[in-house]
């Protein structure tokens, strides 16, 4: 039941895009098209699921440990730069066309806020290994869908009569807010 | 010629090279922590210190450094700064550090030190990274007391914690909330685009 709640509360409710404001360069760089989008969220959503269980390994048998909690930003944002290196290494060898369609979005992963905060947030709420390993799914699924349905709006806001000033980031963002406010409507359901 | 050039580093970040409203970097912590004036203040001198410091050592290295592990060694130095600034700030305004919450660490990965330290401090001389640095820290910051200013007044009728609204003055709540943040930016951004549109014409 608990996993339910932690799983539900990071993909809709706490919704990373729209209520926290983790990952907002992909989201305002990558949601042009359906497809890339679709692409980013998965590439994203695999590297915060291991991620997530990484880090967690380390701070709990590493750092805590050895008492070397000051060290956790270090070692989490170094983790995370290697981690997205062998992923990508790793995807080449096994599945070339799953390379080809997440190639250029692999290394952004880096230093997509989403995947550190994730890490950092699952050490604050003292999760354990199994409700990290939801935590992140949910958020990862939520990241997806959030860049997915702000593609498909953006498809569409081509064709509007868009006035100049507005145009580009700054109706963006003006539609992210409106998202938002629906997405606050997830608020009442736990 | 030297000198002028020096102050166009400078000057460079507060409008024309604005990292947020021009080169829309680092929205992360600007859409997050801007609920009130005094946070929104707050972060930005943090990712100043941090980029200034940052622009320092990469500058002073930047011939030692090799090209191939360049971008794991910035991350490395700005993570050191983030975790200083963090104790500093855990330590001396322990409210503010908690109301910032997750965002000061994200500080390591803000696009705008990386990106930066990449096109700016590997390449020139410590004196000019330090003006660069400290221009866009600037811009930076003045951007995030804008925003958080009008989202302060308008979500809650308070500016840095003073009531300033007349008393019938009911607050937008909506405001302070994750959308309102999107909204004033938006807003912000598209104000930008045509302040630098009517300049040009």
């Amino acid at each position: 039941m608990n996993l339910i709640v932690i799983f539900l509360s990071a993909a809709l409710i706490n919704n990373f895009i729209l209520s926290q404001f983790l990952g907002i360069c992909p989201f305002v760089g990558v949601s042009k098209k359906i497809d890339s989008a679709f692409s980013m969220g998965i590439a994203v959503t695999f590297v915060m699921v291991i991620a997530a269980m990484v880090t967690w390994l380390i701070y709990h048998l590493i750092l805590v440990p050895f008492n070397l909690q000051i060290l956790e930003y270090v070692a989490f944002i170094l983790v995370i730069a290697s981690l997205v290196q062998l992923v990508e290494m790793f995807i080449r060898k096994v599945s070339k066309p799953l390379y080809d369609a997440l190639g250029i979005f692999l290394p952004l992963i880096t230093t997509n806020c989403a995947i550190l905060g994730l890490a950092l947030n699952a050490v604050l709420n003292e999760y354990n290994f199994s409700e990290t390993l939801i935590y992140s799914v949910g958020a990862g699924l939520g990241f997806t869908m959030a860049l997915v349905i702000m593609a498909g709006i953006r498809e569409e806001l081509e064709l509007a009569p868009i006035p100049k000033s507005f145009q580009g980031a700054a109706i963006t963002m003006i539609v992210a807010g409106s998202l938002a406010l629906a997405f606050m409507g997830f608020a009442g359901l736990i | 010629m030297k000198n002028k050039t020096a102050i166009q580093e400078f000057i460079k970040g507060l409008w024309e090279e604005n990292p947020v409203l021009v080169s829309l970097l680092g929205l992360c912590p600007v859409l997050a922590v801007t609920v009130s004036a005094e946070n929104g203040m707050a972060m930005g001198l943090a990712t100043t210190f941090v980029l200034v410091s940052s622009s320092f050592l990469v500058s002073m290295f930047r011939k030692v450094i090799p090209n191939q592990v360049r971008i794991a060694s910035y991350i490395v130095i700005i993570a050191t700064f983030v975790t200083i600034a963090d104790r500093f700030l855990a330590a001396f305004t322990p409210d503010i550090s908690k109301s910032l919450g997750p965002f000061i660490p994200l500080i390591i990965v803000n696009c705008i030190i990386l990106g930066r330290q990449e096109a700016f401090a590997s390449k020139n001389n410590i004196g000019r990274s330090l003006l660069d640095a400290l221009g866009m820290g600037v811009g930076f910051t003045l951007t995030l007391l804008v925003l958080s200013s009008i989202r302060e007044i308008s979500g809650s009728g308070t500016w840095f914690g003073i009531e300033i609204m007349w008393p019938s003055f009911s607050p937008w709540q909506v405001m302070i909330l994750p959308p309102g943040a999107f909204l004033a930016l938006g807003c912000m951004i598209a104000g930008a685009n045509w302040i630098n549109r009517r300049r040009k014409s």
